[in-house]
């Protein structure tokens, strides 16, 4: 089952309103790096997602293959200023992990291969704005890019969108995640220019 | 660059690390605790430099310590765990 978010309304918007304060357009993909990266077979792969109760759902890849697909297209926007227009991206809307979710957190920790962690309010992964993408372009996504699967949460400075995804833990407090914690906004609106802790 | 194996050594921490610190940092001894390997700190591994410094064990990739700079300020982290140090530099 596949389907198309509204997400590509967008594109019919002229470039320059599709531009937020302070970035620039680029044709490029940069890669950023926190360390090493990490190659995570299909096989090894699983998602979960843990309440504040520690109740825990799992999916293994195939698991996350079975469930409802959806094709996206997606402007990025980093917060060292390069932004990317009308990205393709492949995967299955976070709603669907999260439904049903006996939950009262607000909050959510993304835990990554490799250690890397972000955090952002659960709300921003419902409604149909953020996905698990396993395919870029067409193509499964390359290890530099997070594959064989990362979060995509297109509306937040791209390093919410956790490359290497592997758990979701629900908190009833914020934790500040890996750049958060060292001066990286708590949230990071691209058109509110929320880069740093003072914004 | 950008490829993902492309990161610096730790020389390149000399700039960003003495704007903060006394001392010449290169050459500060650091013991990794989760391998017990141990080096001068010009011998990590330094993946950046945006949107922040990440310097690693160069034997098991355990975080040495991450230095961001934004503006007038410099923010430190000392090992893996959070709770950065925010100096306050003139430009
Ligand atoms: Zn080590």
């Amino acid at each position: 089952m596949t389907s198309f978010s509204p997400g590509f309304r967008g594109r019919a918007r002229p470039l320059a309103d599709r531009l937020p304060p302070g970035q620039y357009p680029t044709e490029a993909f940069p890669v950023l790096s926190t360390g090493p990266t990490p190659h995570v077979p299909t096989a090894a792969w699983d998602l979960t997602v843990t309440t504040e109760h520690g109740e825990t759902r799992r999916w293994t890849w195939d698991g996350m293959m079975e469930l409802p697909q959806q094709d996206t297209v997606q402007d990025l926007h980093c917060v060292t200023r390069w932004s990317r227009f009308d990205t393709r991206w492949r995967g299955v809307p976070l709603d669907v992990f999260l439904e049903d979710l006996e939950t009262a957190a607000e909050h959510v920790v993304v835990e990554s291969h490799g250690g890397y962690t972000t955090n952002l309010p659960l709300a921003d992964l419902l409604g149909g704005r953020a996905w698990i993408a396993h395919t870029y372009d067409g193509h499964p996504l390359a290890p530099e890019h997070g594959g064989p699967a990362r979060l995509l949460v297109p509306h937040l400075y791209l390093w919410k969108s956790a490359k290497w995804v592997r758990a979701l833990r629900l908190t009833t407090t914020n934790e500040p995640g890996f750049w958060e914690s060292v001066g990286y906004h708590d949230y990071g609106d691209p058109w509110r220019e929320q880069r740093t802790w003072g914004d | 660059m950008a490829d993902t194996s492309d990161h610096l050594d730790g020389n390149c921490l000399a700039g960003p690390l003495s704007e903060i610190l006394a001392l010449e940092p290169t050459t500060a001894w650091w013991r990794c605790p989760q391998c017990a390997r141990s080096g001068p700190l010009a011998g990590l591994h330094v993946y950046g430099p945006e949107p922040g410094l990440t310097a690693r064990c160069p034997g098991c990739a355990y975080i040495a310590l991450r230095l961001v700079r934004q503006g007038e300020h410099v923010w430190l982290t000392v090992g893996g765990g959070t709770g950065a140090f925010r100096f306050r530099v003139t430009p």
